[in-house]
């Protein structure tokens, strides 16, 4: 039988506030355990939560980027539930009034775009952390995470394949990053995905019996776990069994994921309205004012820079891919003059793979807008060659210099003085008669020969286009 | 001097008649006297008195606030930096807040002294102060007789002299039934009027602090440092807060004075019933216009609180797990057993049959015909006191259908005890605010008059107390053995 695939992915992104959500203690990541809890995240008797606006403006930020209806009227529930990691034995969450309602992302997989519905994406804090090692058989509590502002963005079941569901993982991971909502860092668990997946036979209406694998933390292990859950759920059905709605948690080291609990073990967490709080509300002013103050958002950003820059959809893709590296790659345009399809090649090719290699962000890079902008300046004006940049650019990425410092220090100005290159053509033609001989007599690919010969004479600094000319010229005769 | 109101002591504090560590040693001595009466939980005699000298040193160096030297006494519900706060709960006994509750810093800043922290039910779940784990308080004017509750511990020491005033709270009559019971002042503000931080919530859409004294005028004087926004509790109002005692002298001649039929019907003790009756033609006297009224929704309160109420204090009561803070029970074999047993030890009865009918309220398949159909109710009555406040200025009424009954007398029937409130309840799931005063006595224990207005109109309120108080003085008995 032939098997559709059905999945829906719900995303913890944790928002890049700087303070939580309800208290005033800090969110940065890595203090040492419990020092940026303060008592309202410990849950003392009697304190109380205060709505950290900040994380409602990301929200709505959020909102408006998708496209979504913005409840002007949301209301938080606690949630409860036991855990010592949950220090007031609720989490405040969002239920029926969520903030975000619903919108839509656009994603494209093998060149075909497709729209994916988000349902809803609710304001909620993080819990603490539980710590099994290092306490022999006990279990340690560090709160420093209890609070957090997370956004938890519901996606509609469009996904029919675990390719789609990273590529919207991927696309809404491009988003929250563009939007400056969240800092995208999956190691420290700032964007977190559960993925609820089923199967039905092609063809039928009704969803299969799903289940929920949860906590995949990175965009390789979300196609695996899936993929995984979706063969162990079509074997399990033509072997004659059932799949049972049930939380599960994948093992990244076994590839496996494996039952945490059914339905009926799950927890009934008796939402209510958290009487601490007051129904947040938002006008249609406050909407307007954030649309107002969004960002160019990565698909439109993509379209103009095909269109104004006349870039291939590779190279706008990945130069849109994130908000600082397309602003990078704006800012070398503007100081260095060049060609744009010049400074997209440099950017995604000799920078990019530069940066991959040494696991840094844009934002990291050792070579900044200014000097490669310098390098490119040079490119352009016939200065030096292309081979020649590489090396000049290596050196930047070593030291602190220009470009130009590092040409004139190191004598790579290319030579374009006709004579000088005249010289050494005849030279070579004159050292090497049998070559001559064979170009003459039809056998073009020896011209390659001639050129090498030329560049290593002249130590690469000969610029490419006059000695082609010239060769050609010299050889004919 | 533990029978001047506060405007008197401050008076004999600046005069130099007394110092305040004079009047502080002189009510530390009292409450010793009076240790039977059970109505304290804590009693910090050094801290008391150092504060107490502070205050001198303030009065003396000038800038003193009207409170400053004057030993009031904080429910034990108050989180208290360095004090032990227990909210009568075996659950907190060896619980030392790390931090003070705003309304007890607001007094700190005036520079009241702190005697102690006053005995309660527990987590102020109770209407006799019987459920509190450190026992019963007993009422100063029958010390068989329970005081009343949640804030039992607040009123008896305040009807005993041993404390000029003190705070309490109110969920569902906290501060005006055992104020009603014996025979002192209470005042419940409007919901958001006081700042609930630091205060251990019990239902907190309910919850509110306030004042518990003698007479009106030092209500007004306590309501004036606890009301306030607090930008730590998104629940209380950012309105400006007027002064209470400048309106107390008002005439309250037209005054617009609505009794609900359905106060004075079944239920109510007849001699309390004549009590209040006479109370009420006092107000005529003064000038009032007393009309019935009707609010029909008034007998659906009590189901409605018992679902909201419980609902509320199911997830209030969770933190009390165990694992930071409060009773731990000893040996846990694993997680599941350190929940249940830490709670099942750590809570009393009352407790735990409030946590379980809220979390049977609002379990899956039974939130709709609970939560949701009580919140219903709850705009109903609300609306009931809207339509009825806009008919009349004031709702006057009795606080609780009899006089203070005997210890152990209802405790062991629930329902019974629940409807000790019914007066009182529908207040709280409106949110208005209201007064208990002393009205009279009905077979020699005192009997409250409810004085209810419209939301922040606790001025009103304060001068049609401080008026009837200046032609009754019921405020002014003493119970015998506490001269």
């Amino acid at each position: 039988m032939e098997w559709e695939t059905v999945i829906g992915l719900e995303i913890h992104t944790q928002l890049a506030t700087k303070s939580k959500i309800f208290s005033g203690a800090s969110t940065a990541y890595g203090a040492a355990p419990n020092t940026q809890a303060c008592a309202v995240d410990l849950g003392l008797p009697g304190v109380l939560p205060v709505l950290n606006e900040e994380a409602v403006h990301k929200a709505v930020i959020f909102g408006m980027a998708i496209e979504a209806e913005i409840s002007h009227y949301s209301v938080f529930a606690r949630k409860n539930y036991f855990y010592p990691d949950l220090p007031k034995g609720y989490q405040i969450s969002q239920m029926e009034l969520p903030i975000v309602g619903p919108g839509h992302l656009d994603i494209e997989v093998d060149g075909v775009s497709k729209r994916i519905g988000i349902t809803r994406a609710h304001l909620e804090e993080d819990a603490g952390k539980s710590l099994h090692e290092d306490f022999h058989g006990l279990t340690g509590v560090d709160l420093n995470r209890a609070g957090t502002p997370l956004l938890e963005i519901v996606s509609e079941p469009h996904m029919r394949s675990a390719k789609e569901a990273v590529a919207y993982m991927r696309k809404l991971h491009e988003l929250v990053r563009y939007l400056d909502i969240c800092d995208g860092n999956m190691q420290e668990g700032s964007f977190r995905c559960d993925a609820n997946v089923s199967v039905r036979p092609k063809g039928q209406k009704e969803f299969g019996t799903r289940a929920e694998i949860k906590n995949i933390n990175s965009f390789k292990f979300v196609e695996k776990a899936i993929n995984h859950e979706i063969e162990r759920q079509i074997e399990l059905i033509e072997t004659g069994g059932k799949v049972v709605q049930e939380t599960r948690l994948y093992d990244s080291v076994k590839d496996e994921t494996r039952s945490m609990r059914s339905k009926e073990e799950a927890n009934d967490y008796r939402y209510f309205p958290d009487p601490d709080l007051l129904p947040v509300f938002i006008s249609e002013d406050y909407k307007q004012q954030v649309k107002a103050q969004l960002p160019e958002l990565p698909q439109a950003k993509k379209y103009r820079f095909n269109e104004q820059y006349a870039l291939d959809d590779e190279n706008a893709n990945i130069l849109t891919s994130s908000r600082q590296l397309a602003d990078y790659f704006e800012t070398v345009l503007k100081e260095s003059g060049c060609e744009a399809k010049l400074c997209a090649n440099w950017i995604t090719g000799e920078l990019s793979a530069a940066l991959n290699k040494a696991r840094l962000e844009i934002m990291e890079s050792p070579v900044s807008h200014e000097r490669l902008a310098g390098l490119l300046a040079r490119i352009s004006d016939n200065t030096i060659s292309g081979k020649i940049a590489k090396q000049v650019f290596e050196e930047m990425w070593r030291s602190p210099a220009t470009a130009d410092e590092i040409i004139a220090e190191r004598g790579l100005k290319q030579i374009t003085d006709t004579g000088a290159i005249e010289a050494i053509i005849d030279k070579i033609i004159a050292d090497n008669p049998g070559q001559v001989e064979q170009y003459r007599s039809g056998k073009d690919k020896v011209f390659g020969f001639f050129v090498g010969q030329v560049m290593k004479e002249m130590q690469g600094k000969a610029n490419p286009g006059e000695v082609n000319k010239m060769l050609q010229a010299k050889l004919k005769q | 001097m533990h029978n001047k109101t506060m405007t008197q002591l401050a008076h004999g504090l600046r005069s130099g008649e007394f110092s305040s560590v004079e009047l502080t040693q002189a009510f530390l001595d009292r409450i010793k006297q009076h240790q039977e009466l059970n109505a304290y939980i804590t009693v910090n005699e050094d801290l008391a008195l150092q504060e107490a000298c502070a205050a001198d040193i303030r009065l003396a160096n000038g800038n003193p606030e009207l409170l400053t030297g004057i030993p009031i006494a904080q429910k034990d519900i108050f989180c208290t930096e360095g004090v032990k706060t227990t909210c009568g709960s075996r659950m907190l006994d060896n619980f030392i807040a790390p931090y003070n509750a705003t309304v007890v810093e607001k007094f700190n800043q005036a520079g009241a002294v702190m005697l102690g922290k006053l005995n309660m039910d527990e987590f102020a779940m109770g209407s006799s102060n019987e459920t509190s784990h450190y026992g019963a308080v007993k009422n100063p004017w029958d010390t068989n007789t329970v005081p009343g509750g949640s804030s039992g511990g607040s009123a008896a020491a305040v009807a005993a002299r041993l404390a000029i005033g003190a705070t309490g709270t109110d969920t569902g009559g906290s501060i005006r039934q055992p104020a009603a019971l014996c025979g002192i002042t209470g005042l419940k503000p409007t919901y958001g009027r006081v700042s609930r931080y630091g205060m251990i919530a019990y239902a907190s859409s309910l919850d509110q602090g306030g004042p518990m004294t003698r007479g009106a005028e030092d209500a007004a004087i306590m309501l004036q440092t606890m009301a306030g926004f607090d930008e730590k509790d998104s629940t209380s109002v950012d309105l400006p807060v007027p002064d209470y005692r400048a309106g107390l002298n008002n005439s309250l001649a037209g005054l617009k004075i609505g009794l609900p039929k359905e106060f004075f019907g079944e239920g109510l003790n007849s001699d309390v019933a004549v009590t209040l009756e006479t109370a009420v033609n006092e107000y005529r006297k003064l000038g009032a216009e007393i009309r019935e009224i009707s609010m029909p929704n008034l007998n659906l309160a009590i189901p409605a609180y018992y679902v909201v109420a419980p609902a509320e204090c199911s997830a209030n009561l969770s933190r009390f797990d165990g694992v930071r803070y409060g009773y731990r029970c000893e040996n846990p074999v694993d997680l599941t057993d350190l929940y249940t047993r830490s709670r099942g030890e750590g809570f009393g009865k009352e407790v735990k049959r409030r946590i379980l009918m809220g979390t049977y309220a609002l379990s899956a398949g039974y939130y709709d015909a609970y939560y949701i159909k009580a919140q219903k109710i709850r705009r109903l009555i609300s609306e009931d006191f809207k339509n009825a406040l806009a008919q009349v200025d004031v709702i006057m009424g009795p606080v609780t259908p009899t006089t203070a009954f005997g210890i152990g007398e209802k405790i062991g029937n629930p329902i019974e005890m629940y409807l000790s409130d019914i007066y009182t309840i529908a207040i709280n799931l409106a949110g208005v605010p209201a007064m208990s005063i002393p009205a009279g006595f009905a077979q020699g224990k005192p009997v409250g008059l409810q004085i209810i207005g419209n939301y922040f109109a606790e001025d009103r309120l304060l001068n049609i107390a401080h008026q009837y108080q200046q032609v009754a003085d019921w405020h002014l008995h003493i119970p015998k053995g506490f001269e």
